[in-house]
């Protein structure tokens, strides 16, 4: 069965509570909130969510697919994902 | 209309003499130490710095430190040391290596490294340098670059891991150059003094409670094309005013900009000028040879330094008041 994006965004935004917000669902990211604008992740933390995608779904992120239009929101992450899997 | 580079020129005169004033106010009346201790790295803002605190206090008020350690430039304690000699001021000779080597600095460093290249061992040099920006929206993502035995040139984009160990282990140098400065600092009753120029000061481009540490900061408010125009008034060598900026940090050569800024200083010092002046970057562009679009990322990339590195100068946190102090 392909990935769907809805299930990805949930398990990105529980990735994101829990390792940047230490639980507090109040502040987790709306969906196609930029990164980048609010500040809540930083070109490290931006590694730390590509080893996550990498380690949990079985990618390889080349250097040129390390930019904004794939990582820069929750939704961009989802869509990028399933793009990568096939979906 | 198209910004010119005359903005970023001084009355070094008045400048100088306005400095040394506020330094001899900050060491009497402020700080209330006896003078002031320098680290002479080699490069142009701690000869500046250097220069300015001799002007400031007289010489027999500045003691110089030299600190290379084995990943240093071979010119360093040269230049350095020229540096103390032109000034006439006494200095120390702290080699860094026996006590990096204690703390196992090159080791965790080189264990990092080989979290992405394996088989790194001795004879192989190292830097992490940043993705160019200029092209396109990217991240600011480090890559580790390595120089084989053989002079093969190696580069990987570095997991979480190996990054954060690579620059925790490399923080060693600058946080213990910073120890021997306050050892220095405290048998004289001297204050410590910080080297950073502006593009460093205004995006995070130190390591905290290393070169970040100090008491006085006598150029954080000078752009790096006018601290090199000080610096030759002073008198600081031909030798160090020619010399291109460098991180002296890593085995491997390794320029200010492909580390850290997303552009060489002069024209870094013009985009930042330029955007504390709200001036917009199609008046940027023709004078630094850069299109709109290339001068826009610029800016965004200052914001977004600016952003990450707010936790270096950020004052301890206190959770509840202390109205006393």
């Amino acid at each position: 069965m392909p990935l769907a994006a809805s299930e990805v965004e949930r398990a990105v935004t529980a990735f994101i509570v829990e390792n940047f917000l230490f639980g507090n669902t109040a502040d987790a990211p709306a969906r196609d909130a930029s990164f980048m604008e609010t500040g809540l992740i930083d070109s490290t933390g931006i590694l730390e969510l590509v080893a996550h995608l990498e380690s949990t779904y079985g990618l390889a992120v080349g250097d040129d697919q390390l930019v904004p239009e794939n990582l820069d929101s929750v939704a961009n992450i989802a869509a990028f994902v399933v793009r990568q899997k096939g979906g | 209309m198209a910004i010119s580079w005359d903005v970023l020129e001084l009355d070094l005169a008045a400048e100088a003499d306005r400095i040394c004033a506020a330094i001899r106010h900050a060491v009497s009346h402020e700080l209330k130490r006896r003078g002031l201790i320098v680290a002479l790295s080699g490069g142009i803002d701690s000869s500046c710095v250097a220069g300015l605190s001799a002007r400031a206090l007289g010489p027999k008020h500045v003691h110089g430190l030299h600190m290379p350690e084995r990943d240093s430039s071979d010119e360093t304690l040269g230049l350095s040391t020229s540096i103390s000699d032109t000034f006439g001021f006494e200095s120390t000779v702290e080699i860094l290596t026996p006590i990096l080597e204690g703390l196992r600095c090159y080791e965790r460093r080189d264990e990092a490294i080989r979290m992405v290249f394996p088989e790194f061992g001795p004879g192989w040099k190292s830097k992490i340098v940043l993705p160019g920006l200029l092209d396109g929206d990217a991240y600011n993502v480090y890559s580790v670059v390595v120089q084989t035995p053989t002079g093969e040139i190696l580069k990987k984009r570095l997991p979480p891991k190996a990054y954060l160990q690579i620059v925790a282990a490399t923080n060693f140098k600058q946080r213990t150059r910073k120890m021997l400065e306050y050892y220095h600092a405290d048998r004289l009753h001297f204050a410590v003094t910080g080297t950073p120029n502006r593009l460093e000061y205004d995006q995070g481009f130190f390591v905290k409670n290393g070169d970040g540490a100090a008491d006085v900061k006598p150029i954080a408010h000078l752009y790096k094309s006018q601290v090199y125009a000080l610096a030759k008034y002073l008198g600081v060598p031909a030798a160090i005013c020619e010399r291109s900026p460098t991180t002296d940090t890593y085995s491997l050569a390794q320029g200010q900009d492909e580390f850290y800024f997303s552009l060489p200083y002069k024209p870094m010092d013009l985009c930042l000028w330029a955007k504390n002046h709200q001036v917009p970057p199609i008046e940027v562009a023709p004078t630094v040879g850069l299109t709109t679009a290339q001068v826009e990322r610029v800016f965004k990339d200052i914001d977004v330094k600016r952003m990450t590195t707010r936790y270096l100068h950020h004052e301890p946190v206190l959770c509840g008041e202390v109205l006393e102090l």
